[in-house]
């Protein structure tokens, strides 16, 4: 099936009914597994058990970049190349990101309460994380308060790219920020030399929520495209409403 | 060349006319920035050690204030439409009126500060250097804001949805400004490196504001 | 398995996740079934879309 039919709506839902089952027996079959290495996995010699907050805090984090990413291509779509599903896609993407940005910053607060004694410090991690979550509410806010959903969904795809660009700048400049205002962090960060029995956990995890993001991101965008038949049906049905009448 | 410069005049002269908001933007600095020591507290060694980073807010949030204004005239009156329609480059138009924008709400901002320093109790000789980064940092401002600015207009939200979606963008500019306001007066950190990546935001924004604000009102009223 | 004494933290922070991503998934699940049933209920009332109707133009 060549791939230009993705861009008729009727064939892309068929897709999606046919891959959707299919994709969420995945995610729960991967999730399982990766579950199960991660109760197996060893305990972090400084945070003890902690560390298994991890496996939830750093896939999330990865995975509300991955969708900003999925969101700046759906508004290269939508802006550039003019695709007929970019802004379903842009649009459907949108809360699915916010939410993993949620878990992120939640479960970063549940990991420094212990680690570092506090719930909420302005590391540089989590700091960019929430700057991104205000950007995601920003993009959401373009999407539903729009009167016209075309409108809307031009301006969520601008939004969208601007923060594709202003992203790495925002992180840079946060990290820049907190070497100023912190001693060197007692916390030590996670990149430096994991031991495969904490990393093959951990990508596994990340292969889970990726699979869930595909799963929930085709569902919605299903939903985004039953939606606007529903409006244009409704739009039609006044329109005739009207004609009857003059 | 002229078509520009006089887009530039006009603009000018809008805001500085009665109903032009052009010294409301000073003014608002001048509240906000007084009634931080009602929150704080009149401990003059507490409000010196913060006074940069009160002056920066201050401005942000003065500059976000009268960014609403930036394109609701226009586009209330059709002028907006007619911009759209002429042959001047929609982004040299917009960037225009960001250039009036800053010269008549952004400058007076810089200005005032010396004054609303020693409210502050910032010492006199780093004043010259905070005064410094506002002024290079104002026009970042004022030019990302150009973006949100865009984005509302073809919304017709206006001012909250303009400030969500403007503040987390100026986050990196806050950052450098205050860093580098910050190191002229405490002394050991250098003040070089905060104020060239200030300034070099500022570059930036002259062309991804105007680039992004085209494209925001071209999509949006089309 | 014993989770030391962070217990609780390691627990809520499941918890938590679990909560968003089943809210996830129930509103992706839910509005499916709220569209197919208005959409149900706009064809049994007749109403159809654009390109059912281009015939009737063009008599």
């Amino acid at each position: 099936m060549p791939v230009i039919d993705l861009a008729n709506p009727t064939r892309f839902l068929g897709i999606v009914s046919r891959v959707l089952p299919w994709l969420a027996a995945a995610t729960v079959l991967v999730f399982a597994f990766g579950l199960a290495r991660v109760m197996n996995a060893p305990d972090d010699y400084q945070q003890g058990a902690t560390v298994k907050i991890m496996f939830l805090h750093v896939p999330a984090a990865w995975l509300s970049m991955m969708c900003w990413g999925v969101m700046s291509v759906s508004a290269l779509g939508t802006l550039v190349w003019r695709h007929p599903l970019a802004d379903v896609a842009g649009k459907a993407a949108a809360p699915i990101g916010a939410a993993f940005t949620f878990i992120c910053l939640i479960t970063g607060s549940l990991w420094g309460r212990p680690t570092w004694g506090t719930y909420w410090v302005w590391d540089a991690r989590l700091t960019s994380m929430l700057v991104l979550f205000l950007l995601y509410l920003g993009v959401l806010a373009l999407y539903w308060t729009a009167e016209d959903p075309g409108r809307g969904s031009r301006a969520a795809a601008i939004l969208a790219l601007v923060g594709a660009v202003n992203i790495p700048i925002i992180k840079f400049s946060v990290e820049y920020w907190n070497t100023l205002h912190q001693p060197a962090s007692l916390f030590r960060k996670g990149g430096s030399a994991i031991d495969s029995s904490i990393l093959i956990p951990l990508l596994i995890m990340a292969g889970a929520f990726t699979l869930l993001f595909f799963t929930l991101h085709l569902a919605a965008m299903r939903n985004e495209i039953l939606r606007r038949r529903v409006r244009s049906m409704r739009l039609m049905q006044a329109q005739e409403l009207a004609e009857a009448r003059s | 060349m002229s078509a520009f410069v006089s887009l530039l005049v006009r603009d000018m002269r809008l805001s500085v006319r009665v109903g032009g908001g052009a010294l409301m933007g000073a003014l608002f600095f001048l509240i906000v920035v007084t009634m931080m020591p009602f929150a704080i507290g009149p401990d003059l060694g507490l409000l010196s050690r913060i006074g940069p980073a009160i002056l920066w807010l201050g401005a942000l949030l003065a500059s976000l204030l009268a960014l609403d204004r930036l394109f609701a005239t226009d586009h209330d009156d059709g002028s907006l439409d007619l911009l759209m329609m002429g042959r001047m480059p929609l982004e040299l138009a917009v960037a225009a009126k960001a250039i009036a924008h800053w010269l008549t709400t952004g400058l007076p901002l810089v200005v005032i500060t010396p004054v609303l320093g020693l409210m502050l109790n910032v010492e006199l000789r780093a004043m010259g250097w905070v005064s410094l980064t506002l002024l290079a940092g104002t026009p970042a401002l004022t030019f990302i804001g150009l973006i949100g600015a865009a984005l509302s207009v073809a919304l017709r939200r206006g001012g909250l949805l303009l400030a969500v979606l403007v503040l987390p963008l100026t986050v990196p500019v806050l950052i450098f400004g205050v860093a580098a306001a910050n190191a002229a007066i405490v002394g050991p950190a250098p003040f070089g490196p905060p104020f060239a990546v200030l300034c070099a935001l500022s570059l930036a924004s002259f062309v991804l504001g105007p680039v992004a604000a085209a494209a925001a009102l071209r999509h949006g009223l089309e | 398995m014993n989770l030391g004494q962070h217990a609780d933290f390691v627990i809520a922070s499941y918890a938590v996740t679990v909560f968003v991503v089943g809210a996830l998934v129930a509103w992706v699940t839910l509005d499916y079934s709220a569209q197919r049933r208005i959409l149900g209920d706009l064809e049994d009332r007749g109403v159809t879309r654009r390109s059912r109707r281009a015939g009737k133009y063009q008599r």
